[in-house]
């Protein structure tokens, strides 16, 4: 019995991971099924890419900002080891584009964006409003989940792209002002190297990225649990699963993208 | 005509309801009546089909609620949430007028608009509280907005759910009277809970007492009074003796 109570444990806690994957995996084939049919609610897709896009637009350039500016002094930090410190203005460029703009852009937007999503559908839930949606004839699922989901999409790639270039900036901050580096020099180096996939990759794992956080943050709402108590552990969840699953999903675009 | 033939419903190891049978005739009032918890809201909610019976069958005009097409099943019906529910994110004007902005029954923007105001008058609101925001207003008043918003689309079968709990007893009265009137004059079918027996007199045609789990008295409201069943009569008299526990 107390022997064997770990492995059963273990097997439990398998099973429930399991069970919530496949019941994310059904909601997923549903948000995309509402965001591909009519009716479409575009006044909730304005409000979304709003709330999504235009206000995370401070959060991500002072999280870009400071990464690329850190990313510089590592870079020069460590090239200087083997007096390479020319490759700055490109690594910090490669790296920022291809890695820490829309990851940790993301990371950002997920804590932001994800929260508020599970926090306010989940309180609809528990105060009765999804109930009153469905008996006014709206599908919740497209009233609420698909414009989410679909600006989330849309707009976390533009907001890696100002991310980027924030982070690049940055780092050409410092590198002029505390290391020296020639103005002219720094942005020809920057732009002469960097490629089209450099960027567009970054773009497309944005896109991702996106996805996931609000599908994360209107899947825990949708399933809240009743009171406050429910929206509060909705909205943590949403957080932790939405990071979490940028994480493995930048892992494996990387891979599929870069690995030869 | 709704009918509840039988119905259980079970949340977890909690059996709400235990086989509740009950018959709605069109064009009346029937008001359900019994101690908080005892499963009245979970009874509407199986009507409209947001809570999924364990066993048992419901119909509305012969039709079985689970099978129907469900935006053309909900068109005709109108639901006033206990607790208000409105959406916080629309303003005033745009709960009530929720049904007419987009859907079937679509109408142009300033047509809803006058629409909703009109229905807010009918619950004592005046135009004015349109533009503001649930939030910016009072429980009773919440509660008023969303009784305009369930007869907005003029439906055929309107459920009430506590409409004049948290309210003074002069707008009470004034739903009271507009429920009355919307039953009459629309010839729509009601089904409201409450637990307050001034409404129960001026909105009923026939009261259902609930109580563990089945419905333990029906009959005409005017038979309320006279009946012995020791339930109906511990009930409207607020007695904390009788068969009815008080530790629920
Ligand atoms: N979605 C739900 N999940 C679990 N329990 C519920 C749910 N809805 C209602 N209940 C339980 O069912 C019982 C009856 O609730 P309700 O119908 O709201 O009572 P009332 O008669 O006061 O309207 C309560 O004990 C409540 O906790
Ligand atoms: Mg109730």
């Amino acid at each position: 019995m107390t022997l064997t109570a770990p492995v059963a444990s273990l097997g439990r806690s398998t099973l429930a991971a399991i069970a919530s994957l496949g019941r994310i995996s059904i909601f997923t084939a549903r948000t995309l099924r509402h965001i591909a049919t009519p009716p479409f609610y575009l006044r909730e897709f304005w409000q979304a890419v709003i709330a999504i896009g235009w206000l995370s637009l401070p959060v991500v350039g002072l999280t870009a900002v400071f990464t690329g500016a850190a990313l510089a002094l590592q870079i020069y930090a460590g090239s200087a080891r083997f007096s390479a410190e020319a490759v700055v203005p490109q690594i910090v460029a490669i790296g920022m584009v291809r890695e820490l703009g829309p990851v940790l852009g993301s990371l950002m937007v997920a804590a932001r964006v994800a929260s508020s999503i599970a926090a306010e559908i989940g309180t609809m839930k528990v105060t009765e409003q999804i109930d009153a949606l469905v008996t006014l004839s709206t599908h919740p699922m497209k009233y609420l989940t698909a414009p989410r989901v679909l600006a989330a999409t849309l707009t976390v790639p533009a907001l890696v792209a100002v991310g980027d270039s924030i982070g690049i900036m940055g780092g050409y901050l410092v590198a002029t002002t505390r290391l020296g580096f020639n103005e002219a020099a720094y942005v020809k180096n920057t732009f002469e190297f960097l490629e089209f996939w450099d960027v567009g990759s970054g773009l497309v794992k944005g896109a991702v990225f996106g996805f996931i956080i609000a599908l994360m943050g209107c899947y825990y709402g949708m399933n809240s649990g009743r009171g406050a108590q429910g929206v509060g552990a909705a909205t943590k969840a949403a957080v932790v699963a939405a990071s979490v699953l940028i994480l493995a999903a930048n892992y494996i675009l990387t891979e599929a993208f870069f690995a030869s | 005509m709704i009918r509840l033939d039988n119905v259980h419903k079970t949340f977890g190891t909690h059996p709400v309801l235990r086989g509740v049978t009950l018959d709605v005739p069109r064009g009346e009032s029937m008001v359900i009546i019994g101690g908080s918890g005892t499963g009245k809201s979970v009874t509407l909610k199986c009507v409209l089909g947001l809570v999924t019976p364990d066993s048992g069958t419901i119909t509305v005009d012969g039709q079985d609620v689970t099978r129907a097409d469900r935006d053309e099943f909900l068109s005709h019906f109108g639901m006033l949430f206990q607790g208000g529910a409105l959406f916080d994110s629309l303003r005033v004007w745009e709960n009530v007028a929720f049904r007419l902005l987009r859907g079937s029954l679509k109408k142009p923007r300033e047509e809803a608009r006058a629409i909703a105001i009109d229905k807010l008058r009918r619950v004592g609101l005046r135009s004015a509280v349109a533009d503001l925001y649930p939030a910016e207003l009072s429980g009773g008043m919440q509660k008023r907005v969303g009784l305009a918003r369930a007869i907005a689309a003029d439906p055929q079968i309107i459920f009430f759910d506590e409409p004049t709990t948290g309210l003074d007893p002069i707008m009470s009265g004034v739903i009271n009277d507009l429920i009355r009137e919307i039953v009459v004059e629309m010839g729509a079918t009601a089904m409201t809970i409450t637990h307050d027996m001034s409404s129960v007199r001026a909105i009923a045609d026939k009261v259902a007492m609930l109580h563990d789990g089945v419905i333990q008295w029906s009959g005409p409201v005017g038979e309320l009074d006279a009946t012995p069943d020791p339930y109906v009569q511990q009930f409207i008299h607020g007695r904390a003796d009788g068969p009815i526990e008080a530790v629920r």
